[in-house]
């Protein structure tokens, strides 16, 4: 009696075959559900890995874009600063050398001006002179043609004449 | 309540028809469930995709909280497929149990001791499987011998214990919900007035049966990786 209530509570069919249920249960499930399902949720799990990283890798990639334009930028002001410096500089430079190329050449015009003025004051001193003479001779014979005779006439004119060429 | 199991013998070996009915619809209710969630699969996941995934981190939940997932991960597939299959087995007896004549047909298949054990029994020799296979048959024996060699026969009564302790509870917890829902459905035999006012407790105790049924579940998970993690960790 006892093993019949005990074998009437665990048919031993129902064991094997809630068994047998159970494990093909499992085999269906990790073929049809499971195994696709933790397929998918790997590949995202993959893709969002992948994603961190590329973002991470984007981000650091436009870090050191961003410093190297600083640094261009500060490097291209520096420059332009000493284009700029530079060309002040040089115009500063050229204007000088061109008030002082003028100063000289006016300096050299006033000098040739002055020299040129001298040395026609003196042609025409020594034209006059010599004009002075010529028409003091004109004079002086004219006059003294009248008074003199041949003889005395001609050493007066020589006498003048030396006179002339020493006072020359 | 005087319901008897209908019996079908063949070959000499005994068949509780209704518990063969009730394990095929629980069986095939989980496999559609889990089919028709992962049919249509996505990276971005949609609707039934998405409870299949929380079922999926919730079982992962559970193995990491008793061992590390290099050893576990193995064991995501059991565990899912156990904790769906006993919590819509537990779900099965409580909207309407069916007898036909004086036989019960439709009821829980968990709230039958033969089915709950043979669950236990087959976690237990798992258990032990995985413990010679990932840990070898030396490491595995002397782990009856730690952390004291006096206390092997305890080890011993623990395998059963752990076993029987297992089974029973699901089919006690479950077993339980369900003489109770009988009872309180019986009470509408006793007059119009008593039925009425069975109605309120009814509507509470199914409602504690559903909790009952998803603790249950998910406690048989736990013990099974607790179990298994016993078995086949290191530090122990």
């Amino acid at each position: 009696m006892q093993s019949l209530v005990l074998a009437s509570a665990f048919p031993i069919g129902n064991i094997l075959f809630q068994l047998l249920a159970f494990l093909i249960l499992l085999v269906l499930l990790r073929k049809f559900a499971w195994g696709p399902l933790m397929g998918i949720m790997k590949e995202r799990q993959n893709f969002i890995t992948n994603e961190i990283e590329a973002a991470e890798k984007n981000r650091k990639e436009s870090e050191a874009q961003l410093a190297l334009q600083v640094a261009e930028l500060k490097q291209a002001r520096e420059e332009a600063r000493m284009i700029i410096e530079n060309a002040k500089k040089q115009g500063e430079a050229q204007g000088e050398a061109i008030i002082q190329a003028s100063r000289k050449e006016a300096e050299r015009v006033k000098e040739e001006a002055l020299a040129d003025i001298a040395s026609e004051k003196d042609k025409a001193v020594a034209t006059l002179r010599s004009e002075v003479a010529s028409l003091s001779v004109m004079i002086a014979s004219k006059v003294i043609a009248k008074e003199l005779d041949e003889r005395s006439q001609e050493k007066l004119i020589h006498d003048y004449l030396q006179e002339a060429g020493e006072s020359k | 309540m005087e319901h008897k199991a209908p019996i079908y013998t063949w070959m000499g070996i005994d068949f509780d028809l209704s518990i063969v009915l009730m394990t095929t619809v629980s069986s095939i209710i989980v496999f559609l469930l889990a089919v028709l969630a992962t049919r249509s699969l996505a990276m971005k996941p949609t609707g039934m995709q998405n409870f299949m995934e929380w079922a999926v981190d919730f079982v992962k939940g559970i193995i990491n909280s008793t061992m590390d997932w290099k050893t576990g991960g193995r064991f995501l597939t059991l565990g899912l497929t156990l904790i769906m299959y006993i919590f819509v087995s537990n779900m099965l007896g409580l909207p309407f149990a069916i007898a036909y004549g004086h036989e019960l047909w439709w009821k829980s298949p968990t709230a039958d001791p033969s089915i709950t054990l043979t669950l236990a029994v087959m976690v237990v020799a798992l258990t032990h499987y995985y413990g010679v296979k990932m840990k070898g048959g030396k490491k595995y024996a002397a782990d009856y011998f730690k952390p004291m060699w006096f206390l092997f026969p305890l080890k011993i009564i623990e395998e059963f214990a752990n076993t029987l302790t297992l089974g029973l509870r699901l089919y006690g917890n479950i077993y339980a919900g369900e003489i109770l829902l009988g009872l309180l459905v019986g009470l509408s035999h006793q007059g119009i007035f008593a039925g009425v006012l069975g109605i309120i407790p009814l509507v509470v105790w199914q409602g504690f049966s559903v909790f009952v049924g998803s603790i249950q579940a998910f406690i048989f998970t736990m013990l099974t990786m607790v179990y298994l993690s016993h078995k086949v960790s290191d530090d122990h």
